[in-house]
């Protein structure tokens, strides 16, 4: 009876799920699309002078990226955008990233959304959250 | 001072170890975010203060290993308890810790006759296995990482620890960690379910004369994100009561823990442990120090 409590751990922890809602509360949170645009530039700028990445964008298309970026954090945050780029298979298929070159994206992305525009933890926190399934399509290796 | 002696010499050697550039790049990754791989707990697993969470230790990632050393101390007002300990985790798979703690029992020794400052010591090897779920990246998921682990234990103190009623000096705990950090919310929870016999997490033994079985044990925590590096919470721990000398409760405690970096972690907590066989109310200062990466 024991091992019966055990395994019934994971139904402890299923807590019940906030709604993801249709509002677009972390758009304006993150300074609608102006400061959207500057989070999406201040991180292209870190992830350029990262020793960490730097490399894996030699031969991109930088202007393209930040554009794109762009378009998807404004979607992802609940903006009124419409991301036309690559699937995230298709545009990091063949970069073999790892899980490391993923998490120094995702600190870039934290340092810039604090140098460009100060935005409070708790609110890169909501946005990050939303980021955070890419890695199981961004990292192949 | 012994226990500090051989935590500082093992950081020391740590430190040596992943000088060498090319080896410390290659396998020593350092590629998890800033505090994902929790602090050290009281026995020497990755986790909060008391409780053992299902995040393998350290910084590595799945293409790495991560390690540490950690020393903590627990001062309460008639005993302190001193752990050093060292911990690696492979792969963001399996860890692997061991723990040397000390329960320095100060003037209750001399009132029970064992002598004052008599000290009850530990080797607690331990071991963790992540089986499923990512605690950071599953955010379209309610399924949270889960962990077996287990920790075995073998108390110096056979004959003392015969005379309060305890069955064995020698126990291992199994333990069934589930943590989820709910991101959007700043929060990180677990939950964790523990078999044991242990009798003040091992210092008096395992199993008694009021009790000799193993029984179900819970452990839970919640941990607020304040920024990068600081994060505040709550942890509780159940713990049976085996012995007939004294009733033995449930421990918690209120802790902050402070990320300088990858390398360097500090918690302060004040931990309640509750009745301690002649003494009540054992509740004091809780500081813990890990390096590593």
């Amino acid at each position: 009876m024991k091992r019966l409590a055990v395994l019934s751990l994971p139904l402890l922890l299923a807590v019940t799920a906030p709604a993801l809602g249709a509002d677009d509360s972390l758009y304006q949170d993150l300074g609608g699309q102006p400061g959207i645009d500057k989070i999406a530039d201040a991180s292209v700028d870190n992830y350029l002078a990262d020793p960490r990445i730097k490399d894996i964008f030699s031969e991109s298309n930088i202007d393209r990226i930040r554009a794109e970026l762009k378009d998807q954090f404004c979607m992802i945050a609940g903006g009124p955008c419409r991301y036309t780029g690559h699937s995230m298979e298709a545009a990091h298929k063949g970069l073999h990233l790892t899980n490391a070159n993923f998490n120094a994206l995702v600190e870039d992305l934290q340092a810039a959304m604090e140098t460009c525009c100060n935005i409070p933890f708790a609110t890169q926190n909501r946005f990050l959250a939303r980021l955070a399934p890419m890695q199981h399509q961004v990292v192949t290796r | 001072m012994r226990l500090l002696t051989r935590a500082l010499a093992l950081s020391i050697g740590l430190a040596a170890l992943t000088r060498s550039p090319a080896f410390a790049d290659a396998l020593f990754d350092g590629g998890k975010l800033l505090a994902t791989g929790g602090v050290s707990q009281v026995e020497g697993a990755g986790g909060g203060g008391l409780t053992s969470w299902a995040m393998i230790t350290g910084y590595g990632t799945r293409d790495g290993i991560g390690a540490n050393a950690h020393y903590t101390a627990v001062a309460l007002p008639d005993y302190n308890l001193h752990t050093a300990g060292v911990a690696v985790g492979l792969f963001d798979r399996l860890e692997l810790s061991y723990a040397w703690q000390g329960f320095d029992t100060q003037d209750v020794g001399g009132t029970l006759g064992l002598g004052r400052g008599f000290v009850f010591h530990q080797n607690i090897f331990g071991a963790k296995l992540k089986l499923v779920g990512d605690a950071v990246y599953d955010q379209d998921s309610w399924l949270p990482q889960i962990a077996a682990g287990v920790q075995h234990k073998e108390n110096d103190r056979p004959a003392i620890i015969a005379a309060v009623g305890g069955k064995g000096s020698v126990g291992t705990d199994f333990y069934l960690a589930a943590s989820k950090l709910f991101l959007a919310q700043s929060l990180l929870v677990d939950a964790t379910l523990r078999e044991t016999k242990a009798n003040q997490f091992g210092i008096l033994g395992f199993g008694g004369d009021k009790h000799d079985d193993y029984s179900t044990q819970f452990e839970g925590s919640a941990a607020y994100l304040f920024s990068r590096q600081f994060a505040a919470g709550v942890e509780l721990r159940t713990k049976p009561s085996n012995l007939s000398i004294a009733h033995e409760g449930a421990a918690w405690d209120l802790f902050a823990a402070y990320f300088l970096n990858k390398n360097l972690s500090l918690t302060v907590a004040y931990a309640d442990l509750g009745n301690i066989v002649i003494k009540n109310d054992q509740h004091g200062a809780y500081l813990s120090l890990q390096a590593g990466l």
